[in-house]
């Protein structure tokens, strides 16, 4: 009986674990292949041209296979995206922590959670059908998908995380701090901003690291609006992100144009494991 | 001896329950008023209302008037910014900013404009040393205040309020939360900070009122009970409630 009810403990056990090393497999599955399938064409090509190669002509007879412009896009792309979306973002979420009233904050929260929700796909849509012309109208430029489209599109899908997060943490802020310091004379807003915001900052940089993640691994949005041409970055430029150089040529791909774009996939991957690495620092930061 | 505060027939309800029933009290400067009374009585309300800290709690609502140097502080011409400099507050948990020590003193004169750092040093040492605590963190002025003692703690945040040079000076139970050590300490700074402050003191401990206070306040249901001298108050309580409390028969 006893030995019946040992066995059954481990049976459950193991289970659990086996469920639970379904997912590191998976990552570990992605990675090795990702690994693998990304180092011929380095090879071949050499990493310092397929690094910092300015031209990407992966179809042309004498194919060159530099992938800077991807680099920079990815890079600038979500810069622009960090430094639009985190003012608004976080201003949005002192206010919503900090001074709304309870009904604005119930409404705004409700409609932040669904903008989460919207598929990418829907951004790309409307930012097709208004963004792209209106750039084109405002800054009279020939052609309005481009890059900044792109960060537009992409500052505005961030915006959930960064306020979610944000709100979180400004809500943990212990209100003693709060109280000592309007006790001390101080007005609210100089409350939050001088007492509040510190007392919460890293989770606010979660936030942020949280939205540098999201924006740099989007893909069809950027590409519905962003022109997808494997230009140098500039602001009114039709670009190529990481993401959809490997999206909009996979299907048609092979030999050593296919197994370049598996490169980007890694370097995207490796970008991608940075900021994970960044932000498990700052949770650690959080912790102690 | 001048009256600091007057309170005339205050009530304070929150939402629909009454906390504070016509509340009259004057309090003199330069001395130690202590608040005495069972939990919920009111006291500690009724001390918040003294710099306004009432106002950020939903649903109070305020009558009467409370003088603070003749003029109401519910006045629409008072400045609550102002009004929380001149009456300052220490809280019943030391509650010090995650910063430094020197950060945490300085934050107040900070907000009211002073920026010259010979002066914010010279403001952090005067504060440090009136709340007896500058020789105990001198050396680690840039060190973080959440590394000090509970005491410490406390009387970091005496300093706090010190710096912005207040008039007065409201402490919710200040020691409740400390060893028998550190409230003598904070008992004895007390005792000295009288001579340049009117401090009000809320207290659950019956001997702390009797040894630092010259006046005491009873408060009990919201009622101010018996307020007077505290020798007087505690040998000879002209009611019979203020005599039951005070002689343990409940509370």
């Amino acid at each position: 009986m006893k030995d019946e009810k040992n066995f059954f403990e481990k049976l459950v056990h193991s289970i659990f674990l086996i469920l639970g090393l379904v997912t590191v497999g998976c990552v570990l599955l992605i990675t090795i292949y990702l690994i693998i399938s990304g180092i011929p064409a380095i090879k071949k090509i050499g990493l310092v041209p397929f690094l910092f190669g300015k031209t990407w002509e992966s179809t042309a007879e004498h194919a060159s296979y530099g992938i800077l412009p991807f680099i920079l896009t990815s890079i600038y792309g979500t810069a622009g995206a960090i430094v639009i979306g985190v003012p608004i973002g976080f201003l949005t979420s002192v206010y919503l922590s900090k001074t709304a009233p309870k009904r604005i904050r119930g409404i705004v929260e409700a409609v932040v959670s669904l903008l989460a929700g919207i598929p990418s796909v829907v951004f790309g849509l409307v930012g097709m059908l208004v963004l792209v012309p209106g750039i084109r109208k405002i800054f009279h430029v020939a052609d309005g998908a481009s890059l900044l489209a792109a960060i537009v599109v992409l500052a505005i899908m961030i915006l959930p995380s960064i306020i979610k997060v944000s709100v979180t943490a400004l809500d943990a802020v212990p209100e003693e701090y709060e109280n000592a310091s309007l006790a001390l004379g101080a007005t609210p807003i100089e409350t939050y901003f001088r007492v509040s915001v510190p007392a919460a900052k890293s989770g606010i940089a979660t936030a942020v690291v949280l939205g540098i993640g999201r924006a740099i691994g989007e893909a069809m949005a950027v590409m519905m609006v962003s022109g997808n041409v494997a230009n140098m970055p500039g602001l009114f430029q039709s670009v190529r992100f990481l993401t959809t150089a490997v999206a909009s040529e996979m299907s048609y791909s092979s030999g050593l144009q296919r197994q370049a774009l598996f490169s980007i996939a890694l370097v995207l991957f490796l970008f991608i494991m940075l900021i994970n690495a960044a932000l498990k620092f700052f949770l650690k930061g959080k912790k102690e | 001896m001048s009256n600091m505060i007057t309170v005339k027939n205050m009530c304070l309800w929150y939402g629909e329950h009454q906390a504070l029933k016509n509340i009259n009290v004057s309090i003199p400067e330069k001395s130690i008023t202590a608040f005495i009374g069972p939990s919920g009585c009111g006291k500690s309300t009724f001390l918040k209302s003294l710099n306004r800290m009432n106002d950020l709690i939903q649903g109070v609502r305020i009558t009467g008037d409370i003088l603070y140097n003749g003029k109401n502080i519910f006045d629409s011409s008072v400045d609550v910014n102002e009004l929380r400099r001149e009456v300052g507050m220490v809280f019943q948990k030391p509650n010090p900013f995650p910063m430094s020590i020197y950060d945490n003193i300085a934050y107040g004169p900070r907000t009211h404009g002073i920026k010259n750092k010979a002066k914010l040093d010279d403001i952090v040492e005067c504060s440090l040393r009136d709340a007896a605590i500058w020789e105990e963190v001198k050396d680690r002025l840039k060190k973080n205040a959440l590394g000090l003692s509970g005491g410490q703690q406390q009387r970091l945040c005496i300093a706090r309020a010190l710096a912005v040079k207040p008039a007065v000076l409201l402490m919710d139970e200040p020691t409740s939360a400390l060893d028998p050590i550190s409230t003598s300490k904070i008992e004895e700074l007390s005792m000295k900070l009288k001579e340049n402050y009117t401090i009000i003191m809320v207290t659950h401990n019956m001997q702390q009122a009797v040894r630092i206070s010259d006046q005491t306040a009873f408060f009990l249901l919201g009622e101010l009970i018996e307020y007077g001298n505290t020798e007087t108050l505690f040998s000879t309580p002209k009611d019979k409630r203020t005599e039951d409390y005070i002689t343990g028969r409940f509370g």
